[in-house]
Order: C-alpha cells, then sequence, then structure tokens
C-alpha cells in the first residue's frame, strides 16, 4: 500500500496552488475567508479566470472544453481551492446540468448550452423540491402538459440556490399522472425569462438570502427543451445522484475550517492562558481531527475506486453522511471556541471594527447555524441512511 | 417530598405567560428582537407593571420571591416565549444590590440595569478580569472594556466588576458614564461592548468575589430554566410537525428513525427539569455553584441536542427565518455562549472533585 500522491498528481497540485497564489484576487479570498456575503460579480469573476485556465470546467471531457481530470485531480483542484481561500464554483451548471447534458442531452442542446456554461452567459439554478416534495422527491407535483410543441407548466418548486442570480432553471416536473410516481417525471430546461415564473427569496435562520422559491403559473416551454425522454427524468436525477459527487464530503472546506480553528484556539485567552490550554477544548479538538484523517482517506479509497472505473453504489451516500457530520462538527467547535464573542448578529459595523471582535471572525455563529443545511440539502442523511439500509438488507 | 410548585409561583408563571402570549407573540418578538433597541419598551414597561420584577427579590428587600425557584419558574416562562427583554441582567443585579445592601426600589419599578462581568480574554473567570478601579481622592474611577454585555444599550445602569488594589470590587455607574456599542445579538435581544475610559463610579463592594460568584450561578439558572422553556416550545413544535407533515404518503412521525430520536428528546428535557430543579433547590446552600455547574453543563449538551434534532427533524423549513422553530434553535444554542458554557461548567465541576 502506498498512500503518497504520484508525482504527476504532486506536480499537479503544485501547479494548481502556484495558479491560485497568482490569479485568485485578494479581495475575493478575503471576503471567503470572513464569511462574508460574496457579490454576484464576486462569482462571475472567478468563474471567468477559472475558464480563461481551461479549469472552470477541469473534469469535463477535452471534447466539451475540459481537461478529462479524474476524481482524484478533481478532488487535489477542490482541496487547493479551499486551502486558497476561492470561493466554491457554483454547481448548478458545472457540475449538475452540464454532465447531464453531455449523458441526456441532444447534440443541438449540448451545442448551445454547454458553451455558455463556461463561458459565464447562463447562470442556470435547480427546480427540483416543492413545499410537498422534499425528501419524498418522486412525489413533485410541478405539472407540465404538452400543448402543441409546448409544455405549458404549472407549480412551485422550492430551496432554490442563488436562484436570485440565474437566467435559467432545470426542473423536474410531472408528465404523467397515472402509474409510479417515478415514472412520470421529466426534465425539462426554463428560461426564467418565460412570462408566467415569480421568484421570491426566502431568509434563511442566520439572516442570509441564498433559496428561493419560484412559482410557475402557465410557463410555455419549448419541447425541444426536454432533455432525454419524456417521463425519463427520474433517470436524470438519480444519475446526478450517483455522479460528479467526487466533492460530496466536503473535505477541502473542513480542512480550512479546522485550520481556522487551530488559529483560533492558539491566539484567544480564556482565565490567562489560551483556549488550547483547556483541556476539555483540547480534547474536542484533537477527537475531531483524527475524525478528519480518517474521513480524508475515507473519501480518497472511494475516490480512486471511482478513478479506476469501478462502480459507486453505497459510497456517495457514506461520503455524504460522513462528510456533512464532521463539517458540522467542526463548525460547531468554532462556534464554541469563540465564547460570547459568537453572539453578536454579524454585520459590516462588527466586522469592520476590530476592537470588537477577532478580525475575520464574526462569522461563525452565523456559518454554524447555516451549514445545517449540509445534513439536509441535496438527500437528507436519513434519506441516505434509508438508500444504504435498502443496499445492504434489501 | 412534594414536587408542586407553590400557588404563588404557579399564579406568577400563568399571569406572565398569559401576558407574553398576548403581547409577545413571536411575530412580534421577531420584529424587535432583531432591530434597534432590540428589545421593546413599552413591554419592558408592561412586565414591570405586572410585578414580575419583584420575583427577583426576597420580601426583605421590597420583593415577593428571589428563592431559585422563583428564578427558574419566571424564566421558564421567558423561554417559551423567547422574550429578549433583559431580565437576565435584573435578576443578577436584584442579587447583588441585595448583597450590598442598596436600595432595590428603582430596580423593582423597572430601571433597567446591566451587569458588566465577562471580558474578551475572560469571558467568564472573575479571577483574570482586566478592567480596573482606582481612586483618585474620594473618587473611583473605572477604565477597562467589557464584552459582550447582556442587556447593555438599553441599561440605565451599569453594574461593573473590576479589580483595584485589594481585589474584585463592584462598582455602580449610570450607563451614560460608558461609552457602549450596541448591537443585536444572532439569536435576538440587546448586548453591548461596555467601553470604560476613567469613568467615575461609586464602589458598592471592594470584596465582590463572592457576590459575583453567587450572581453568576444565578444567572446561569436563570439562563438554563430559559432553555428549559425553549425546549419544551420547540420540542411541541416538533411533535406537531411530525405528526402532519406527510412523506410517503403518511405522516413522517409514522417512521421509527424518527420517533426514536424524538422520544430521546423527551427524555433529555425531563432530565434538564431535574437539573433545573436541583439546581434552584440548592441555590443558598453550600452546594449551590455545583448544582448550578452540574445544571448548566447538563442543559448545555442538551439544548444543543434538541435545537440539532429540531432542525434535522423538521428538515429545509426549520432552516427558515419564517418558521419560529429556527429562533428557538437559535437561542438554544446561543444560550450555551452566556454564564459559562458547558465546558467551563464542567471544568467547574473538575476542579471542586480535585480539590475535595
Amino acid at each position: 500500500m502506498d498512500l503518497s500522491y504520484s508525482p504527476q498528481e504532486q506536480a499537479f497540485r503544485d501547479e494548481v496552488r502556484t495558479f491560485l497564489a497568482d490569479a485568485l484576487p485578494a479581495e475575493i479570498s478575503q471576503k471567503v475567508l470572513s464569511g462574508a456575503e460574496l457579490a454576484k460579480a464576486d462569482m462571475e469573476r472567478w468563474h471567468a479566470i477559472l475558464n480563461d485556465r481551461g479549469w472552470l470546467g477541469g473534469s469535463w471531457p477535452e471534447a466539451f472544453g475540459g481537461q478529462g481530470w479524474g476524481p482524484v485531480q478533481q478532488h487535489i483542484f477542490d482541496e487547493e481551492c479551499c486551502r486558497a481561500h476561492a470561493p466554491r464554483i457554483v454547481p448548478f451548471g458545472v457540475k449538475m446540468l452540464g454532465p447531464v447534458l453531455m449523458k441526456f442531452g441532444s447534440p443541438e442542446q449540448q451545442a448551445e448550452y454547454l458553451p455558455r456554461i463556461l463561458d459565464g452567459r447562463d447562470w442556470w439554478c435547480q427546480g427540483y423540491s416543492e413545499p410537498g416534495a422534499g425528501s419524498d422527491l418522486a412525489s413533485l407535483k410541478t405539472r407540465a402538459e404538452r400543448d402543441g410543441d409546448d409544455y405549458i407548466i404549472n407549480g412551485q418548486k422550492t430551496w432554490t440556490t442563488l436562484g436570485q442570480h440565474a437566467n435559467r432553471i432545470f426542473c423536474l416536473v410531472r408528465t404523467r399522472f397515472d402509474g409510479k410516481p417515478q415514472e412520470g417525471i421529466s426534465f425539462v430546461l426554463v428560461d426564467l425569462d418565460t412570462p408566467g415564473i415569480e421568484m421570491r427569496p426566502i431568509r434563511l435562520i442566520e439572516g442570509g438570502y441564498e433559496v428561493n422559491e419560484v412559482f410557475f403559473t402557465n410557463v410555455r416551454v419549448p419541447v425541444s427543451n426536454l432533455v432525454g425522454g419524456e417521463n425519463e427524468g427520474w433517470t436524470i436525477a438519480k444519475y446526478l445522484l450517483l455522479h460528479e459527487r467526487t466533492n460530496i464530503a466536503g473535505i477541502g472546506d473542513s480542512i480550512e475550517a479546522l485550520e481556522q480553528v487551530k488559529s483560533l484556539a492558539r491566539s484567544l485567552r480564556r482565565g490567562g492562558k489560551r483556549l488550547l490550554d483547556s483541556p476539555i477544548f483540547a480534547a474536542r479538538l484533537a477527537g475531531i481531527e483524527a475524525e478528519l484523517e480518517a474521513t480524508k482517506l475515507t473519501n480518497l479509497r472511494m475516490l480512486s475506486k471511482a478513478a479506476e472505473g469501478g462502480n459507486l453504489t453505497f459510497e456517495p451516500s457514506m461520503l455524504k453522511i460522513k462528510g456533512t457530520v464532521v463539517r458540522q462538527a467542526i463548525n460547531d467547535l468554532a462556534r464554541r471556541a469563540m465564547g460570547p464573542a459568537a453572539a453578536p448578529f454579524p454585520s459590516e459595523d462588527l466586522e469592520g471594527n476590530a476592537a470588537l471582535m477577532p478580525e475575520g471572525h464574526a462569522h461563525h455563529a452565523a456559518t454554524y447555524f447555516n451549514n445545517r443545511k449540509i445534513s439536509i440539502y441535496g438527500g437528507s442523511n436519513e434519506i441516505q441512511r434509508n438508500v444504504l439500509a435498502k443496499g445492504m438488507m434489501g | 417530598m412534594d414536587f408542586t410548585i407553590s400557588e404563588d409561583r404557579r399564579m406568577l408563571a400563568d399571569t406572565l405567560r398569559r401576558y407574553l402570549a398576548e403581547q409577545y407573540p413571536i411575530e412580534h418578538r421577531n420584529k424587535v428582537a432583531y432591530e434597534a433597541p432590540w428589545h421593546d419598551a413599552e413591554k419592558w414597561d408592561g412586565l414591570a407593571e405586572l410585578g414580575v420584577l419583584f420575583a427577583l427579590a426576597p420580601e426583605d428587600a421590597g420583593g415577593m420571591g428571589g428563592s431559585g425557584f422563583d428564578i427558574a419558574v419566571l424564566f421558564e416562562e421567558v423561554g417559551r416565549a423567547l422574550c429578549p427583554e433583559p431580565l437576565l441582567p435584573a435578576a443578577m443585579a436584584a442579587h447583588l444590590l441585595h448583597a450590598v445592601g442598596a436600595d432595590l426600589e428603582p430596580l423593582l419599578s423597572g430601571t433597567r440595569h446591566a451587569v458588566a462581568l465577562g471580558e474578551l480574554d475572560a469571558p467568564y473567570d472573575l479571577d483574570t478580569i482586566g478592567t480596573v478601579a482606582t481612586r483618585d481622592g474620594g473618587q473611583w474611577r473605572l477604565s477597562g472594556r467589557k464584552s459582550v454585555v447582556c442587556g447593555a444599550p438599553c441599561a440605565e445602569q451599569l453594574l461593573v466588576a473590576a479589580r483595584h488594589g485589594g481585589g474584585l470590587g463592584l462598582f455602580l455607574l449610570p450607563a451614560a458614564s460608558a461609552q457602549i456599542t450596541g448591537y443585536g445579538m444572532i439569536d435576538g435581544g440587546p448586548a453591548g461592548d461596555v467601553f470604560l475610559e476613567n469613568a467615575a463610579a461609586q464602589c458598592l463592594s471592594e470584596d465582590a468575589t463572592a457576590m459575583l460568584t453567587s450572581a453568576l450561578d444565578i444567572g446561569a439558572l436563570a439562563l438554563s430554566a430559559e432553555a428549559l422553556g425553549a425546549m419544551q416550545t420547540a420540542n411541541d413544535m416538533l411533535v406537531d410537525y411530525l405528526k402532519t407533515r406527510q412523506q410517503f404518503g403518511k405522516p413522517i412521525g409514522t417512521f421509527q428513525a424518527l420517533q426514536h430520536r424524538v422520544v430521546d428528546l423527551a427524555i433529555e428535557l425531563e432530565q434538564a427539569r431535574s437539573a433545573v430543579i436541583l439546581a434552584a433547590d440548592a441555590m443558598g446552600t453550600a452546594q449551590q455553584s455545583t448544582r448550578v455547574s452540574q445544571c448548566k453543563h447538563l442543559v448545555g449538551k442538551i439544548a444543543h441536542q434538541v435545537a440539532e434534532e429540531v432542525i434535522q427533524m423538521h428538515g429545509g423549513i426549520a432552516m427558515t427565518w419564517e418558521y419560529p422553530a429556527s429562533h428557538y434553535a437559535k437561542r438554544l444554542v446561543m444560550i450555551d455562549h452566556q454564564m459559562g458554557d458547558t465546558d467551563w461548567h464542567l471544568e467547574r465541576l473538575i476542579g471542586t472533585l480535585q480539590s475535595a
């Protein structure tokens, strides 16, 4: 057994690190580090910088403008981006719709949409969940009824992340109303400028706006916007659950978050000593580090299996559960480390006032509360456990 | 043994519950708790008129309560309603003013006090407080900075712990004599940093360590009881939701994976209630600090578990600002950041064990 990265992989890591040191704008990485909200322009600017280097769709095949990275290279790239405090790539176009179109889209759809994802002309968002269809996604009710060469869509989607910045949305809609619910779902592309669409922001627990409700009233969409066959949307949804999930464990984020806790524990003072000298806090920190180290290797073992062409089955669900729980535990520790100073509602006034707050650390309670979402979205950890239990026991 | 709550305290709880239910519904609470001044001065006056503050002081100080159980009963109702009014500092100030034999009439009639103890480097430990008091002729002056002081921006009077040549003293000064940077807390309600620069103050006690320790215990008991009330409400919301939310064609409360977890929360809630009762009963006895630390340690852990499970089992809806459970979850987590967190109280318990 050899747990080290190959010389080629190590060289790739160095190349990414050098690139990030050079190309990542300091004002953007500073925002990421301090947990400040990124503006749409920040995210677009970062996408453009990556795309200029050919790395926005690094894991896309070369035929579609990518680099053909394997899972290990993609993982190295993600890890380095987190280490450098780069913004997360907005996943809905690059990581989700792109691979779906490559697998299920028509050549016309591929030619039209894939370049627009990379060059930033399109910002996609996702229309999956509904108020009545969360964990039970297959019970979705938003209906698309055929009218000549169009579908007419009526219904409501929710938890649409960063929909406020998007110009297009991909949706799961019901196109058949009898039979098994999974067999009547289709995957359609919708231009958000189409009349009859209304997007309303949802304010989250910590006060931020990143998700939306989307209402569809008699929205007319050409049938040519269907991806794959009619009533084959569930296959696409399942494909997305198993593929492009190399970053599902969020390892890079956890590594970086743990570094921040360590730095806090060394710099904050408690009762005349460093916080790190408190045996109880140190025990929490050492325990979570052991957990993260094991998770890193679990993740790499599963990535290697994928890289060697193995078929991932239970692995994504395991990585989702363990990865989110570990990351939440680290966010929890950062919040605890702050003591009473975690309490002020984060605001620009406070963040800018170094006399009030250890600089760059006003966000830890907000980050902790916001990241309670990661064990809920993308198939809650309970649903992942159902998937695993079904796989193990039938 | 008798576990019934006395008639007087039951009446206090009922009166307060009715007042808060009518005057402080969650919509109103969320409107005032997150915007300056982060509380509602009219409702504060209403609470004072209702006589709620009298529960904080014993009869010989002009009050009608002041025992551990008075505090527990009152703050459980505060927690049920997530009331952001500065009752916590009022309870601590009542104890301190009584301990030095000061007149409690202004406090009991509604003058708002803040108790400034914690500092950025010494959030809970009295023995590392850095704020200093110096005597300039006959006048005491305070210099230093107090961090995240509950109720500071709306306080009229400040009680400040500061070090002087002979030890740790307790000082009183009008809030206007200090520079206060106020802010709301992430879970709502007013707090602030208090900057003191040669601020003239009245010395209430030159040797205040014992009464300050006791005031911290009262604060920790009050917060534990508040958490108990908030957990009860949050758990009720969760159970209602599990019974009504349908997925996979049935209420999600029919799934065993959730049933066992919600039952575990109910068990922990009973544990939290017992811990609060033990602490309330021990107030004023030699067991006080041990019982309070056991309570705050346990409640800190339980409140954290309840908050995370209430969010997780609800799912996305409890991640939203609009759904009240999210605000209960925030308060339950953030209570652990006041008056000693679960680890700090555990360390205090370890210290007691080791020195026995």
